[in-house]
C-alpha cells in the first residue's frame, strides 16, 4: 500500500511539473465553456434578406417594415430584377428574398387574395425552413390586423406552456452538451496517452518489472486525472449556474455522484483505447478522431436523437456520453431523482464495468 | 529538391509502416462520413405526442384523429390527468401534451371561443418551437374546417382578405439535410485529420529524440520542413477527393460549381492548416501538448464554423471571433460552389482572406521554426 501511494504521488508529480499541460487541461475547458455558453445558439436572429418589391404601395411598405423591425429579419438590400436574386445569393449575401407581386394593395382590396414570395437559399435547409415558417408568420399577423373589421366565429385558441425552459434559451440545451464533451474529451485523452507515453518511452517496462501489481499501475497512473476531472466539472458547473444561470433544480450531490461516475467511464474507455494502442499517436487519433464526432453529433447534444434514422439510435444509445447527457438535463433542468434517471445511471455504470472488463482482458503485462 | 524528395519518402514509409494508424487514417474518416452525415439533422420527426381529453365529445376526438393523422407525431398515448402526463415527460417518454378541456366542444358552438392547453418540453429550445408551430398549424387547419361547416351559406362580403406566401427553396428543393451537411463534414474530416497528423510529427521526433539527429545534418530549414509537411498535403487532397466521390455517389450531393475551383482553394486551406499544425509543434514539447492544443482550436473552429449552428444568431463579439476562424471559410465555400455554383469570382472575398491567412501562418511557423534549441 505504502509502495502504491508512493507511485501516486510520482503520478501528480509528473502531472504539476508540467506546468504547461496543466495550464491547458485547466484553461481551455474554461474558455470553451464561456465561448460556447455564449456564442452558440441555434435560434435565428438577424438573418440578411433582400427585397423586391414590384408594387412599392402602402401596403408593402407596411409590411416590410414589420419585417424589418423584427428581431429575426435584417433588410439588407433591395433589388430591382429577379435576375438579381440569383447574384446574390450566389455571393452568400442574404438567405432570402421576399418578392412583393405587382398591384399588391390592388389586388388584396379588389380580388381578396394577393401573394408574396418568400424565396430562400436552401443549402442550410434549418435556416430556410425557419425564415419561411417566420415570415409567413408575420404575414398571418398583418392579415389578422386588415380583417378585423370582419368577424372570424369559432376560435379555438391553444395556449402554449414551454415546460422546464419557459424562455426557450438555448444555453439551456447547450452547456450540459459542451460540459459532456469536454469531460470526456480530457479524461479519454488523458489517460490514452499517459499510459501509451509509458508504453513509448520503454518506462512501462520498468513499472511492469517492479513489485506493483498491473492493475496497481494503472489505477496510480489514473487516479490524479480523476482528481484532476472532478475540478474540472466543478469548475464548469459553477461557471453555468453562477454565469449562464443554468438552475440545478435536483440534487447537487447527485449531480456529483453521477459526474464522478462519468468522469470514471471516460477514463476506463481511456484505458481501453491505450490497451489497443502502442503509440502516443495512435491513442491520440483513436480518441479524438473516433471519438470528437461521433459525440458532438450523435450524443444529443445539438441534434435531436428521437428524429434520427433508428440505426443511428442504436449507434447514439452505446455512447457513453448520450446517457449523461440526459441525467444532466434531468438533474439540472427537470428537478427529478434517482428515482426517474435510475435506468441511465445503470447503463452508464454497466459500460464503465464493460471498459474496465475489457481493459484487464486486454492488458498485456509482457511487452513484445 | 533531391533531399526534399528522400525526406517526403521517409514520411511516407513512416505512414504506411504504422499498421495501427492506417484505419484511422483512411478508413475512419469515411465511415464517419457515411454515418454522420445521416445523424446531423434539424428536422424534427417522431415527436411523443400525448393528450388529455376531459372532453370525450366528437369534436375532441376528431381534433385528435387529426394529430393522428400527421406523419410528425408518432407514439400517440392517452392519459386520464395531467399529473400522470406530467411524470410521464419527466422520465422523458413524451415530448408534447395536449390538454382538451371539459366542455370544449359545448363552449366552441355556444361561445364560438375555446380554448386548448399544450406543454411541451422546450429543454431543446428550438426543437420545442418547431413542435409548437406543427401543433398550431394542425389546430388551425381543424379550426378551419370547424369554421367552414357550421358556417355554411354565410354571406360572402365575409370572406377576409388573404395574404397567400408562396415559399421556394432554391438549390434544395426538397430541405435535403444531407447535402448541407455532407460538405461540411467532408471539410471538417480534412481539417481534423491534417492538423493532428502535422502537430504531432515533429514534435514526436523531438520527444523521441530524433530531431536533434535531423538538425545536425546538412538539410536545409526549408527543405525540412516542407518535406515533413508536403506528405499531409498530398493527404489532404486524397481524403477530400476520396470524399467527394462519396458525396456524388452515395449522398448524390449535387455538384453545380467547378470542381477545379474546389481542389485550388482546398490546396491553399490545407496549408493553412500545416502551417498551424507546426506552428503549434514549435511551441510544444511534448505529443500531448500539441495534441491538447489541436483539439482545443479543433473543436472552437467546428462549433464556430456555421456548420451546424448559424452564425449569424451569434453575438457581434463571437461573429468577429469567426473572421479568424479557416473552417468557416472552408464550410462557406464548399457549400457555395458545390450547391450554388458559384464562381471564382462570388468566393473572391473568402478565397483572399484564405491565401492570406496561409501566408501568415506559414510565415509564423517557418520563422518559429529553429534547428538549433
Amino acid at each position: 500500500m505504502k509502495r502504491f501511494i508512493g507511485f501516486i504521488k510520482k503520478e501528480f508529480y509528473h502531472i504539476f511539473r508540467d506546468k504547461r499541460t496543466l495550464f491547458i487541461l485547466f484553461g481551455m475547458p474554461i474558455v470553451q465553456i464561456l465561448l460556447f455558453g455564449f456564442a452558440i445558439t441555434n435560434e435565428i436572429n438577424n438573418v440578411d434578406i433582400a427585397i423586391l418589391d414590384k408594387s412599392k404601395d402602402v401596403t408593402t411598405q407596411e409590411i416590410i417594415n414589420k419585417i424589418s423591425s423584427s428581431k429575426y429579419f435584417s433588410v439588407k438590400q433591395f433589388i430591382e430584377k429577379e435576375s438579381e436574386i440569383e447574384t446574390i445569393f450566389k455571393k452568400g449575401k442574404v438567405k432570402a428574398t421576399l418578392v412583393f407581386e405587382k398591384d399588391f394593395s390592388e389586388k388584396l382590396t379588389k380580388e381578396n387574395n394577393t401573394t408574396v414570395q418568400i424565396i430562400t437559399d436552401a443549402t442550410d435547409p434549418n435556416t430556410a425552413n425557419t425564415i419561411s415558417n417566420y415570415v409567413n408568420s408575420i404575414l398571418q399577423k398583418h392579415q389578422q390586423e386588415i380583417n378585423v373589421t370582419k368577424i372570424t366565429p369559432y376560435q379555438i385558441v391553444p395556449e402554449t406552456r414551454m415546460a422546464y425552459n419557459q424562455e426557450l434559451k438555448s444555453v439551456f440545451m447547450f452547456v450540459p452538451g459542451v460540459m459532456t464533451i469536454i469531460l470526456m474529451l480530457v479524461s479519454a485523452m488523458m489517460t490514452s496517452i499517459s499510459i501509451t507515453k509509458e508504453k513509448e518511452l520503454g518506462t512501462m517496462e520498468i513499472l511492469l518489472v517492479s513489485p506493483l501489481k498491473p492493475f496497481q499501475v494503472i489505477i496510480g497512473k489514473v487516479f490524479p486525472y480523476i482528481f484532476l476531472s472532478i475540478i474540472n466539472a466543478v469548475v464548469i458547473v459553477l461557471l453555468s449556474i453562477f454565469i449562464f444561470k443554468m438552475p440545478v433544480a435536483g440534487n447537487l450531490f447527485l449531480l456529483g455522484a453521477e459526474s464522478i461516475l462519468f468522469i470514471i467511464s471516460s477514463l476506463s474507455l481511456g484505458i481501453l483505447i491505450s490497451t489497443i494502442s502502442e503509440t502516443q499517436q495512435t491513442a491520440m487519433m483513436l480518441s479524438l478522431m473516433g471519438l470528437l464526432l461521433p459525440v458532438i453529433l450523435l450524443s444529443g447534444f445539438i441534434f435531436p436523437i428521437n428524429s434520427m434514422h433508428n440505426i443511428l439510435q442504436v449507434i447514439s444509445n452505446v455512447i457513453p456520453a448520450t446517457w449523461y447527457i440526459i441525467i444532466l438535463k434531468g438533474i439540472m433542468l427537470k428537478g427529478v431523482g434517482l428515482a426517474v434517471i435510475w435506468k441511465e445511471t445503470l447503463i452508464l455504470l454497466g459500460m464503465t464495468i464493460l471498459f474496465i472488463v475489457l481493459s484487464i482482458k486486454k492488458y498485456k503485462i509482457r511487452l513484445e | 529538391m533531391k533531399i526534399i524528395g528522400y525526406i517526403i519518402q521517409k514520411e511516407f514509409k513512416q505512414i504506411f509502416r504504422n499498421k495501427a494508424m492506417l484505419p484511422i487514417i483512411f478508413v475512419i474518416p469515411f465511415i464517419q462520413l457515411i454515418i454522420l452525415s445521416n445523424a446531423a439533422t434539424f428536422e424534427i420527426k417522431n415527436i411523443k405526442f400525448s393528450y388529455i381529453d376531459y372532453d370525450k365529445t366528437s369534436f375532441s376526438r376528431a381534433l385528435i384523429d387529426k394529430f393522428n393523422a400527421s406523419t410528425y407525431f408518432n407514439v400517440i398515448t392517452e392519459y386520464p390527468s395531467e399529473k400522470i402526463a406530467n411524470s410521464a415527460m419527466l422520465r422523458g417518454e413524451i415530448d408534447v401534451i395536449l390538454e382538451i378541456p371539459q366542455y370544449f366542444e359545448r363552449d366552441l358552438l355556444k361561445d364560438k371561443k375555446t380554448n386548448l392547453l399544450v406543454i411541451i418540453n422546450a429543454i431543446d429550445g428550438a426543437a420545442a418551437g418547431v413542435e409548437n408551430v406543427y401543433i398550431n398549424q394542425i389546430v388551425q387547419g381543424f379550426n378551419k374546417n370547424v369554421q367552414t361547416d357550421l358556417m355554411q351559406g354565410s354571406d360572402k362580403k365575409n370572406i377576409p382578405k388573404n395574404i397567400i406566401s408562396i415559399p421556394s427553396f432554391w438549390y434544395n428543393k426538397t430541405l435535403n439535410y444531407k447535402t448541407f451537411m455532407v460538405p461540411g463534414i467532408l471539410v471538417i474530416l480534412v481539417t481534423m485529420i491534417t492538423l493532428f497528423l502535422s502537430g504531432m510529427n515533429i514534435v514526436r521526433e523531438k520527444e523521441i529524440g530524433t530531431l536533434e539527429q535531423m538538425n545536425v545534418t546538412p538539410i536545409k530549414k526549408h527543405q525540412f520542413i516542407i518535406g515533413k509537411l508536403f506528405p499531409f498535403w498530398i493527404l489532404g487532397m486524397l481524403l477530400l477527393t476520396v470524399g467527394l466521390i462519396i458525396a456524388r455517389l452515395l449522398f448524390n450531393v449535387p455538384m453545380v460549381g467547378s470542381l477545379a475551383l474546389m481542389y485550388l482553394y482546398t490546396a491553399i486551406y490545407i496549408l493553412v492548416i500545416l502551417g498551424m499544425g507546426l506552428f503549434i509543434s514549435n511551441y510544444t514539447d511534448t505529443q500531448q501538448q500539441a495534441m491538447f492544443i489541436a483539439w482545443f482550436f479543433v473543436v472552437i473552429f467546428i462549433l464556430m464554423s456555421g456548420l451546424f449552428t448559424p452564425i449569424e444568431s451569434m453575438p457581434e463579439w463571437a461573429q468577429f471571433l469567426t473572421e479568424f476562424n479557416p473552417i468557416k471559410y472552408y464550410v462557406e465555400i464548399m457549400r457555395m460552389v458545390m450547391l450554388k455554383g458559384s464562381s471564382f469570382m462570388d468566393i473572391l472575398p473568402q478565397f483572399g482572406k484564405t491565401v492570406l491567412y496561409a501566408i501568415i501562418m506559414n510565415g509564423l511557423a517557418v520563422w518559429s521554426y529553429k534547428k538549433t534549441n
